[in-house]
């Protein structure tokens, strides 16, 4: 392996791993928000056990989406040096905003929350959660702007002389619609992670007949987050696709393993390929479904790998632009079945639930409880693989290649000392972080949480 | 005031509010074990950093941020160039988030322990390389033009670890784990407070002696400019102050005092570069500058608006938690000081 392939496992490897955490912190952020407004309203008791023993889960999460996301913001100027010289000037502004914006928001108000149950008065006390959370929301909008500027360049000029894409419009690239799909798309992802976490939680709780009173209501709320999110997600999906048609159309067409351009194309259920790419060797697939995914119309055209090669070939030069077709094919296929598993599981639970019916408790309804937070970030990680690397041989879409946006002055056995010690660390920190978070669950809510005015509030975090 | 030099300036002012807390935070870590002996005066000092640390670190996020937005090209050299000890820092950040926030979890000596040991580790590596990498900026790194007309680093790992980097390096390092023993002074009650202020006093004598190696160095071999000469004054008359009023045991000015110092290093260490951001040490005309290292004029100013309203609202809520967690903490706060938050099995 060559520096870049190692550049390139280096950024899937932490990147991957950075948003397994992201995607519950946003969720949960919001989720334990709505407990700890729910107490402040009610002043019930159930309410505010359930925010602290939930607020410890998402602490513990917290955590390690913090320091994962230190190595991102640095790996672009590390391993991506000529990247970041060719679209600093674009892509550097985004970055800068959400640190500005974002992270000095979530992270003060955060410390904020943990440590002021006995400084601040109830009502600024609530108000920090809600200004995390936001936070949250900010650090998503602006960093998937970054990734939708290279998704789809807007608002910029090629200057020769030095070489390098400029900014001309800001606006441009903060609100195009590639952007605003990628937000409504990615958020209520991270709600259905979040929604199946704390399902799953509650669910478990109540099979084993632990804190009812904390465990059922948050299981309702949790059910009905996963559906929810789901059916935005398929809808703002839909919207994504028609979008990625019209710009990267050799995507869409790896997502579908359609070689060659067809009317009427099928949505493909299933299929097997030659292993260069160029041909199906076995295929499954509704007639005209894609070709109405992707044009709104059941007979219309949709372009195939094939010919997209050739005329990418007219107006690129030569080359290869075919990204890696069954990575792309059963990642789109993976992160819609994921997803849709995990919120047809909470349809039924919801069904077998119904007007106070007892839960099932059987081995089989267990384990489905258990993977109800996995499920998720599942579906998420697939979505990525697939936006990713569906998107090569590009780093920039029509811009720049991947192959010449990494550092030329950083050799490969650099690379690959870094990465072996990231992914060292991050194995041993998943193992801490999983032990603990089970842990935390088996402890389960406190008997009788202390509010305000008392130091042993202090033990929260430390 | 040119928009680049504005941004220079204002990259400064983000490095000195980086200098400034995140160096109480690594002070802090380097001498928890100097200055408390047990579990429960170990647990009042982290407490002191709980709600701050954070915020702290994204101090360094924005500065790289905002270096990737207003200067490119010193974004991808130096982070390109200063690989290995970059690597280093960002793992010690990563182990010290995880060791605050894990520490607590379980109350086994032995649990808690090791992650104190990783936390004395992690803070102090960071505390010393960042010193080594800017005193490395200010030397001057082989940096060359090449046949494309990019400028990039040229040399090694161990380019970098020459002997007036590795005393930048001690430098920060004591004048961070000062800067921490004075806050603890600050923020601490019983016998914390008062072996933070012996500390302070002592390695607050340390490091004037290399902090005064290090700028008579740079002052009398690098450069000529009589601004940082002045500054170079500056920074040793404050930092007598500082020793002087931790002596007096009036420790709020002496954290103030060495706050100001803090800002000052950066200060000068700036003043030395400007208008360089990177200077060659091959030939001049292959130095990273505000000008040829810059975004266009259309980026800056955009950002210099973002800037301009940011900057004072995160200063006023930042400044809000401090005055929120004013009161000092004593081991007596901490009510049950073996007691692991996941220690409680379930009845
Ligand atoms: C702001 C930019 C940005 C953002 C928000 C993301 N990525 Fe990305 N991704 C890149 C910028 C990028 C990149 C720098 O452009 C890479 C590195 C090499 C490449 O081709 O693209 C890349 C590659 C890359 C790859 C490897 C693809 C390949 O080389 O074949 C994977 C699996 C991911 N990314 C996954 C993710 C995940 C899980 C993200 C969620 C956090 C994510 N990306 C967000
Ligand atoms: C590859 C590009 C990315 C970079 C450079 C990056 C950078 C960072 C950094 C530096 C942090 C730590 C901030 C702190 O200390 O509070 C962080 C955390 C976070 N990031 Fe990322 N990130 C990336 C991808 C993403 C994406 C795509 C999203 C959202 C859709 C996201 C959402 C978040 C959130 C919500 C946090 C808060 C901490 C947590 O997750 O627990 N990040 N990121
Ligand atoms: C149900 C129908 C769905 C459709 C039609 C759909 C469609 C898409 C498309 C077309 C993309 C690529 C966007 C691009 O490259 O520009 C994408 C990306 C992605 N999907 Fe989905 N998706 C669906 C369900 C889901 C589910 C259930 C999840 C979460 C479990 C999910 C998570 C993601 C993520 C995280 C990305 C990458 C971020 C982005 O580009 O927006 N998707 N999806």
């Amino acid at each position: 392996m060559n520096a870049l392939d190692l550049a390139r496992w280096q950024f899937a490897i932490t990147t991957v791993y950075h948003f397994i955490f992201v995607p519950i912190t946003i969720g949960s952020g919001f989720l334990v928000a709505g407990l700890h407004t729910a107490w402040y309203r009610t002043n019930n008791d159930k309410y505010l056990r359930a925010t602290k023993f939930f607020g410890k889960l998402f602490l513990i999460n917290f955590a390690m989406g913090v320091v994962t996301g230190i190595v991102q913001e640095f790996q672009f100027g590390m391993n991506w040096s000529s990247y970041s010289r060719f679209v600093g000037d674009i892509f550097g502004a985004p970055l800068a905003m959400e640190g500005l914006l974002a992270f000095f928001l979530e992270s003060t108000f955060l410390g904020l929350w943990i440590f002021g149950w006995d400084r601040l008065s109830r009502k600024v006390h609530v108000a920090t959660i809600w200004l995390a959370a936001f936070g949250t929301l900010f650090s998503a909008y602006f960093i998937l702007a970054a990734n939708a500027f290279m998704q789809h360049p807007v608002g910029y000029t090629l200057n020769a002389g030095r070489g390098r894409a400029e900014l001309t419009n800001i606006f441009k690239v903060l609100f195009q619609n590639t952007a605003l799909a990628a937000f409504f798309h990615t958020v209520p992802s991270a709600f259905l992670s979040a929604g199946g976490l704390f399902a799953g939680v509650a669910g478990w709780m109540l099979v084993r007949g632990r804190d009812t009173e904390v465990a059922k209501p948050v299981l309702k709320i949790g059910l009905v987050t996963v559906i929810i999110a789901f059916l935005i997600v398929a809808v703002s999906g839909d919207w994504t696709s028609r979008i990625m048609v019209k710009q990267q159309p050799m995507k869409m067409a790896a997502a579908e393993a359609l070689y060659n351009t067809e009317s009427s194309a099928p949505f493909s259920l299933f299929t097997v390929g030659t292993l260069d790419g160029s041909k199906p060797v076995f295929q499954i697939g509704l007639p005209g479904v894609l070709s109405f995914l992707s044009t709104g119309n059941f007979k219309g055209v949709v372009e195939g790998v094939n010919d997209l090669q050739k005329s990418y070939e007219q107006k690129y030069g030569p080359g290869n632009y075919k990204p890696n077709i069954p990575l792309a094919y059963w990642g789109f296929r993976l992160m819609i079945g994921f997803g849709a598993l995990a919120a047809l599981f909470a349809f039924m639970t919801l069904w077998w639930m119904r007007k106070g019916r007892k839960m099932p408790e059987n081995k089989w309804f267990v384990r489905g409880l258990i993977s109800m937070p996995i499920l998720p970030l599942l579906g998420i990680a697939a979505g990525w693989i697939f936006t990713e690397s569906a998107r090569q041989p590009w780093i920039v879409f029509g811009l720049m290649k991947t192959s010449d946006g990494v550092s030329t002055s950083v050799s490969a056995g650099s690379v690959l000392f870094t990465m072996i010690v990231f992914t060292a660390l991050y194995g041993f920190l998943a193992v801490i972080e999983f032990g603990l978070m089970i842990r935390a669950i088996k402890v389960g809510p406190e008997k009788t949480p202390v509010a305000e005015k008392s130091d042993s509030m202090l033990t929260m975090a430390y | 005031m040119s928009l680049n030099s504005f941004w220079f300036v204002l990259i400064a002012v983000l490095w000195i509010g980086y200098f400034i807390l995140e160096g109480f935070d690594f002070g802090v870590g380097i001498t928890l074990k100097l200055v408390a002996k047990d579990q429960a005066e170990r647990r009042a000092v982290i407490t002191t950093l709980g709600p701050l640390w954070d915020g702290n670190e994204v101090w360094l996020l924005v500065a790289g941020g905002a270096t990737f937005a207003a200067f490119p090209e010193w974004y991808a050299t130096l982070f390109s160039g200063f690989y290995l000890p970059l690597f280093l820092i960002l793992l010690s950040l990563i182990v010290r988030g995880v060791a605050f926030e894990y520490r607590s979890k379980y109350g086994k000596a032995q649990w808690r322990n090791r992650w104190d040991n990783a936390i004395v580790i992690s803070s102090a590596v960071p505390a010393l390389l960042w010193g080594v990498a800017f005193a490395n900026i200010v030397r001057g790194v082989p940096l060359q033009k090449s046949g494309k007309g990019v400028i990039e680093y040229v040399g090694g790992f161990f380019n970098l670890l020459n002997p007036y980097a590795l005393l930048g390096g001690l430098v920060t390092l004591f004048l961070f784990a000062t800067h921490g023993a004075l806050f603890l002074g600050l923020k601490t009650d019983g016998s914390i407070r008062k072996q933070a202020n012996e500390l302070a006093g002592k390695l607050g004598l340390v490091t004037a002696v290399l902090a005064v190696a290090f700028l008579s160095w740079t002052t009398f071999s690098l450069t000529s400019k009589t601004d940082v000469r002045m500054l170079s004054l500056a920074v040793v008359v404050f930092w007598v102050g500082t020793l002087a009023a931790n002596r007096a045991g009036r420790e709020g000015v002496a954290f103030l005092t060495s706050s100001i110092t803090l800002a000052l290093v950066v200060i000068t260490l700036f003043a030395a570069l400007y208008p360089n951001v990177m200077p060659s040490s091959l030939s001049p005309a292959d130095s990273l500058n505000i000008f040829n290292a810059s975004s266009t004029h259309y980026t800056l100013k955009v950002m210099t608006v973002v800037a301009v309203v940011m900057t004072p609202i995160v200063l006023i809520y930042q400044g809000w938690t401090y005055w929120v967690f004013r009161k000092r903490i004593s081991s007596t706060h901490i009510t049950s000081p073996e007691a692991g938050v996941l220690d409680k099995i379930h009845q």
